[in-house]
């Protein structure tokens, strides 16, 4: 039988970059295909042409054996096809069954809209396929998960039978991602055809009937479940067997230098988003926060920075009290901050890389002089950093808005670490990042730990938290459910924490010797 | 992990936001409160126990059945209102009226500035039935330009250029109206005016991104240069340019007959027919129709539009030459509904009273028309207080409008939204 | 979504682009230059068709046409648009004539393209009989922006007959037009500061007329309520109650967008309306000289600014100081930590938030000083030029204002470049209107051609098929925000 869908060498150039480079890829009837890749590996560029929102330069998409062209949505959604994004594509102030017969809307004497069928077949898809939602309900009061349901139940109001699902899990609970699996499958048990984007080899393996690796704009292999394992999967992904293996002394813990008590903090939705955390950091030691994205992290980290109050609780650092203090004030203690989203905290893009280098100290000499700036004193300063944390930059003038994501984030790292720092906070700081800037970084931060600083290091990612930890703290809905000794963590023991499993019952994986360990 | 031995206060979301809103309705509850007093202190203490007011319930011209004046105590009417204030406002603080909070409220200053007009008629007398018709005629400009803003505003483009919008309208239409001596025509230049100028902010604002705010501004500067070269060069050498006449007050039969509301409401002209039809039909066009829906989502959410097939674009072009449309109608009033004749800057910044109306109105339809009337009362209020002697600037009354928007956007009255992506070009892909 | 890969996989600068100052310096110009030059010619149009001579030998002609006339008028309109669109796009005739489409060979062909078909327009025109139309067309325009360019810079023939006769009332007279012009200017630069400082800060401060009119209100009464000061005393004292006032009316919307977010464009324009019906109720009350007319009393004379010239040059010290306070402001914005902090604010609030930076207080300040520069603008005025107060004085410097920040790029160097400019224009005007009969009103129509075409580059861009610079412009593009 001929595939549901077939794209047939896909090419697709941005300005300096081969985002798809012939790529071919087929979907059968009934089938969940997931298509693997890091960050940056073309996945989203892939999907986006055949959801209409791009053009490719080169190649042909043939659905249900008819070559078509798609050159917009409407396009899309006329093939069948359908596609929920990794950001929602949901108007919060309107309600479920507006959101849904958006753009195919049901009427009542050809003009007024007919909300009432709308609701009612909401609720009839909702049955079939055990998508449970409230057709009145507003978005803007519904759980992320129960948003993903009505995403999906846009697909089926429009008969779409390819469904796209870009990272569907990354904001979502373990329970909500089981639900979301239950889901899947009954939609390709009842005749869709299903593609899964996702960089989460467990979920691929748990859940896809065959596997498309894509890196570097490439497909570099296609498989199944049964014949994979995760570590077969990740070398595919990242283009050979990795050893994300970081050089480092046995950890020598010093005093306490950030200390947490019962921090209760609220996100901006008012729901609370750090929920009773208590945690001690001490100077020559990288605390890890491992937890999926979404588990009060973020807040965490603004709380301890000073750009968000928490509701109760105390944030001490080298025993000042600094609950609610200012981020100057903060800063000023000696803490080190590498914020999440670089690009909208870290730096001004607008500014020369220079301006950006004095972003925290501007202020003080030697970058001021009372309150006028020394431009050449930054200038040299820049200079010289640019030089030792090897930022690639035409000049310490150059925008900082015209470097690559990797340079643009040494020079937030070469700001935050050039000062003699106490505490280290650092968000993802090799999100996005080529293998050469991560490993340069990790190398920076352990030398900041080797010259007494604390580093809470905050990330999703399990392999950046094993090779750099000395403690890790998983994060589960806003609370600290262990603080495991990293000689004891593996990725599937906290992996069953991040998922909410309960400590006492886990068992705990036997001690091993932290610098054998190969992390995939 | 230990266990938690320190027990800290915990609050739900809900908590929080009913926190929140409780807090709102306390202050409102002391502002009933402090008007109370203030009627009190200003209109009570100062009125003669003896003076009756009175008001007149018929206007001039009118084909209604009379009625008698209304004559009340001065003092004694005061006492009971300001009382009432006192009552309620109290009740708010302590038990609150729950969801009915603002319109509460909005009695309640109801209710203060009808102790203002009780004592400032002490002893004298004043037409209500025209002065409610005037608030209406005041209105009727100020609703249609703030259904103009209603319009391109729920589509996403944020539209200052009602005032500029309006003159150029009402330049036009006098033009057109005198050339050919038909008002129709007249009325029909004003839109096609204002379909130019907003398809002008369009192409600026959608087309080339520029910032929405500085395209609006342009044409405001422009309509003013504009209107008063044309009007200096031709209307000033050649009067017979800029005598179109008027539209005529046409009652309806039968319902103007009513005592009271007949007047006020069915013995008027065109315009204020035209702003209740369209009043109705965009409200029902807004919530109710399949443009509606899609106008409103390209206004939140223009990316999620987008990817169901709807063009984010051509929506946008469409409300907003609506929305110009809207405007030079609203420019026609002015010298076809009203004056007849051209004015350099006649609308005297009536275009902004529009734009606040709307953001009062929480860019709903009847909120805009509700804010309009409160601002069309404050206007039609000031012109009264010369006859009646009132130790009041009329200035102040003129500033009401202003202050009262700005204290709304500082979110006093529960918050205004604007539409999620007013104001942002849209980027596609 | 598309957005966020699309930052991914931007490459990295790797050459390095330095250019020549002068290079550089065209680039800075260009656009302003060419933005001009569009909106005199868009404003050449309005004046040639609104002069009643050119529409009556219009009509006179086209009553004249015959048969063939039309023919060659639908001829022209053919040229017109095939030349139009010829020249829009070269590189696709080029090549198809087999030539390398180069940028050079086509920008050639298109120069070559515009030229032959103005004069192709040009010519058929004149054959059926236009010619005369053109030529009053042509005449109504050169004396119209003649007249504006000799009221604003004077006659040069006059100036120097006028030096050599050394009669100080000639040379008085001879460089009257270029006094006023500077006179005019010099509100403009106070204002343009103004809404520019306000810019830097991610600010859109459409109050600068209601700050204007406050701070004259403020500084008015200071001038004329004390008595006996001596002026050093007393001209600083009205200029500071100037920009006090003004700051005063900056602070109210800064101070609500800071603390409840609230839209400052909205503010200003509601904070504008306040002021006039404030101005209004002052100088027909409290501050009413007694007599008729609205209007405040004369300032002392210890309060005047000092003029440098006999009567009637008007040119006094306001024009030194706001050259000053351009000085000020741009050591400041550029210079000092503060103006650090407020273009950081402006640039990224939320990195100015993680750098330690107060955005609250920044944008307090911004305003405060937005509104006090445009106070000043207003003191300016009173203690320079009118020495009283009258209702509705200023005539629009504030909305201007915002058309000098875009055309000199929020750069106080560029700020006062434009409102030299748009003092001259608005001097020139005055003549223009008295000898050619064209309402001073269509400097104002020319004014905000110029802010659309500096705000839309793009339509700059696509006239004059100019390539779009590497940096990103500032565009202000935000919603009702909060």
């Amino acid at each position: 039988m001929a595939p549901v869908l077939e794209l047939r060498n896909i090419t697709k150039h941005f300005p300096g970059v081969l985002a798809n480079d012939r790529i071919s890829f087929t979907l059968e009837q009934n089938e969940i295909h997931a298509l693997l890749g890091e960050n940056g590996a073309g996945k989203s560029t892939l999907m986006n042409i055949l959801y209409g929102l791009y053009q490719p330069d080169e190649g042909e998409i043939i659905v249900r054996g008819r070559p078509v062209k798609i050159h917009s949505p409407s396009d899309a959604i006329r093939a069948g096809i359908g596609m929920v994004h990794q950001h929602f594509m949901l108007v919060p102030v309107l309600t479920v069954t507006e959101n849904v017969m958006l753009g195919d809307e049901m009427l009542t004497g050809g003009v007024f809209l007919d909300r009432r069928s709308a609701a009612q077949r909401i609720r009839d898809i909702s049955k079939q396929y055990g998508l449970e939602v409230d057709p009145d309900a507003y978005i803007k009061d519904l759980p992320v998960g129960v948003q993903q349901r009505v995403e999906i139940i846009k697909l089926l109001f429009r008969n779409a039978d390819i469904l796209i699902l870009d990272e569907p899990t990354a904001v979502l609970t373990p329970q909500e991602v089981n639900d979301l699996f239950k889901v899947i499958r009954s939609l390709v048990d009842q005749g869709k055809s299903l593609i899964f984007i996702t960089h989460k080899l467990k979920e691929v393996l748990a859940t896809a009937d065959r596997i498309t690796v894509l890196r570097a704009g490439r497909v570099v292999g296609s498989t199944t479940p049964a014949q994979t394992t995760e570590a077969a999967l990740a070398a595919m992904m990242v283009g050979r067997e990795v050893a994300l293996e970081v050089e480092k002394a046995e950890a020598k813990p010093g005093d306490v230098v950030l200390s947490l008590e019962h921090l209760e903090v609220l996100d901006d939705r008012l729901n609370v988003a750090v929920d009773d955390v208590t945690l001690d950091v001490r100077a020559g030691e990288i605390m890890g926060v491992a937890g999926v994205q979404g588990n009060g992290q973020t807040e965490l980290v603004e709380v301890i920075t000073g750009l968000r109050r928490p509701v109760s609780g105390r944030v001490r650092i080298l025993g000042h009290d600094v609950t609610g203090a200012t981020p100057r004030r903060i800063t000023e203690l000696g803490v080190a901050h590498v914020p999440e989203d670089r690009q909208r905290d870290g730096l001004v893009l607008s500014y020369p890389v220079a301006d950006n280098i004095a972003l925290q100290e501007y202020y003080k000499p030697p970058f001021a002089r009372g309150v006028v700036i020394d431009e050449q004193a930054i200038e040299k300063e820049a200079a010289r950093l640019v030089q030792q944390f090897d930022v690639r930059t035409p000049s310490v003038q150059t925008p900082a808005g015209s470097l690559s994501g990797g340079n643009q984030q040494k020079v937030i790292v070469a700001r935050e670490l050039s000062r003699p720092i106490k505490l280290l906070v650092a968000s993802q700081p090799t999100r996005g990042l080529d293998v050469g800037s991560i490993e340069y970084i990790h190398k920076q931060i352990v030398r900041k730990r080797d010259e007494g600083a604390a580093v809470l290091l905050v990330s999703p990612e399990l392999d950046e938290i094993l090779a750099l930890s000395d403690r890790i703290a998983v994060m589960y809905r806003g609370r600290v459910v262990a603080i495991v000794d990293a000689d004891v963590a593996t990725k599937e023991y906290l992996g069953l924490l991040m998922a909410g499993a309960d400590p006492a019952t886990t068992p705990v994986p036997e001690r091993r010797h932290k610098r054998a360990e190969v992390v995939t | 992990m230990t266990a938690t031995t320190v027990q800290t206060p915990r609050y739900t979301q809900a908590q929080l936001a009913a926190m929140a809103e409780r807090r709102r309705h306390r202050i409102i509850g002391v502002i009933m409160v402090l008007l109370g007093f203030a009627g009190f202190a200003l209109f009570a203490a100062n009125a003669d126990p003896a003076a009756v007011s009175t008001f007149g319930l018929n206007t001039g011209r009118t084909a209604a059945i009379r009625l008698g004046d209304l004559v009340v105590p001065t003092q004694a009417t005061i006492t009971v209102l300001s009382s009432l204030c006192l009552f309620v406002g109290g009740y708010q603080i302590i038990r609150g009226f729950g969801k009915s909070t603002n319109a509460i409220f909005g009695l309640i200053i109801l209710f203060f500035i009808a102790s203002f007009l009780v004592w400032a008629t002490g002893d004298k007398s004043i037409n209500l039935a025209a002065m409610i018709n005037s608030t209406l005629l005041r209105a009727v400009p100020l609703t249609l330009g703030a259904l103009s803003g209603v319009m391109s505003e729920r589509s996403g483009v944020v539209n200052i250029a009602i005032e500029g919008m309006m003159l150029s309208g009402a330049l036009t239409a006098t033009i057109a109206g005198s050339v050919t001596g038909s008002l129709w025509i007249g009325v029909a230049a004003a839109v096609l005016t204002g379909v130019l100028l907003s398809l002008f902010h369009g192409v600026l604002s959608i087309r080339y991104k520029v910032d929405q705010i500085i395209s609006g501004t342009v044409i405001n500067i422009f309509s003013v240069g504009i209107t008063s070269f044309i009007s200096a060069k031709f209307l000033s050498e050649f009067p017979q340019l800029n005598n179109p006449g008027t539209f005529r007050s046409e009652p309806i039969p039968v319902l103007s007959a009513i005592p009271v509301i007949g007047p006020i409401l069915f013995d008027n002209n065109f315009f204020t027919y035209a702003m209740f039809v369209l009043l109705i039909v965009i409200h029902i066009a807004l919530f109710y129709t399949r443009w509606g829906l899609r106008t409103r989502a390209v206004g939140e959410h223009p990316k999620a539009a987008d990817t169901l097939g709807i063009n984010v674009f051509r929506t946008r072009y469409t409300a907003v030459l609506l929305s110009g449309a809207l405007a030079g109608f609203a420019g026609a009033y002015f010298t076809l509904g009203s004056v007849g004749r051209f004015d350099e800057g006649m609308t005297a910044g009536r275009g902004f009273i529009a734009l606040a109306a709307m953001i009062f109105g929480n860019w709903t339809p009847f909120g805009a028309f509700g804010a309009a009337l409160i601002f069309g009362f404050a206007d039609s209020l000031q012109s009264r207080l010369a006859i009646l002697n009132v130790p009041i600037p009329s200035q102040f009354l003129l500033m009401a409008p202003y202050i009262a928007t700005m204290i709304a956007l500082a979110g006093l009255i529960g918050r205004t939204t604007p539409p999620a992506a007013d104001g942002k070009p849209y980027e596609k892909g | 979504m598309a957005e966020s890969v699309l930052k991914e996989i931007i490459p990295p600068v790797t050459e390095v682009q330095r250019q020549s100052l002068w290079r550089r310096a065209w680039e800075a110009v260009q656009l302003p230059a060419l933005a001009l030059f569009t909106a005199f010619v868009v404003g050449g149009f309005i004046i040639a068709l609104s002069d009643f001579k050119v529409l009556e030998a219009l009509a006179d002609t086209v009553s004249r046409l015959n048969p063939i006339g039309y023919a060659l008028l639908i001829l022209t309109a053919v040229v017109l648009i095939g030349g139009v669109a010829i020249s829009r796009k070269p590189e696709i005739i080029l090549s198809r004539l087999g030539f390398a489409a180069t940028g050079r060979q086509s920008r050639w062909f298109n120069i070559i393209a515009v030229v032959l078909t103005i004069a192709a327009v040009i010519g058929l025109l004149v054959i059926i009989g236009f010619g005369h139309v053109l030529e009053l067309a042509w005449n109504a325009v050169i004396s119209a922006y003649g007249a504006l360019l000799e009221g604003s810079l004077g006659n040069p023939a006059q100036m120097i007959a006028a030096l050599q006769s050394g009669d100080s009332r000639a040379i008085a007279l001879a460089f009257y037009p270029i006094s006023e012009s500077l006179v005019a200017s010099t509100p403009y630069i106070f204002a343009g500061l103004a809404v520019a400082l306000g810019f830097r800060c991610g600010l859109f401060n459409i109050g600068a007329e209601g700050q204007l009119f406050i701070g004259a209100l403020t500084s008015v009464f200071v001038g004329y309520s004390l008595t006996g000061l001596p002026a050093i005393v007393h001209i600083p004292l009205a200029l500071g109650a100037g920009a006090l006032g003004g700051a005063l009316w900056g602070f109210v919307p800064g101070f609500l967008k800071a603390r409840v977010g609230a839209h400052e464009v909205i503010n200003t324009i509601m904070m504008n309306y306040i002021a006039f019906r404030l101005s209004e109720w002052l100088l027909n009350g409290p501050m009413k000289r007694p007599g008729a007319v609205p209007v405040s009393p004369f300032i002392a004379e210890s309060a005047q600014l000092p003029r440098f010239f006999p009567d009637p040059i008007r040119f006094h010290l306001g024009f030194f100081i706001a050259l000053g306070m351009a000085v000020f402001v741009w050591w400041f914005l550029f210079k000092s930590r503060w103006g650090f902090e407020i273009r950081t604010v402006g640039a990224n609030p939320n990195a100015a938030r993680y750098a330690g930076m107060n955005i609250a207080f920044n944008i307090i300040l911004a305003m405060c000083m937005s509104g006090a520069l445009a106070g000043m603008a207003g003191a300016n005025e009173v203690l320079g030029v009118n020495y009283n107060l009258a209702n509705a004085f200023s005539s629009g410097y504030g909305f201007d204002s915002i058309a000098l920040a875009l055309l000199g790029r929020s750069h106080p160097f560029g700020v006062v470049l434009a409102a030299l400019l748009f003092g001259t224009l608005r001097s020139g005007g005055t003549r223009m209107q008295n000898v050619a009969q064209i309402p001073i009103d269509i400097i104002i129509v020319v004014q905000a051609l110029v802010i659309a075409f500096m705000a839309a580059p793009g339509i700059i861009r696509a006239i004059y098929r100019i390539v779009k610079p590497r940096e990103g412009e500032v565009v202000f593009t935000r919603g009702w925000g909060r």
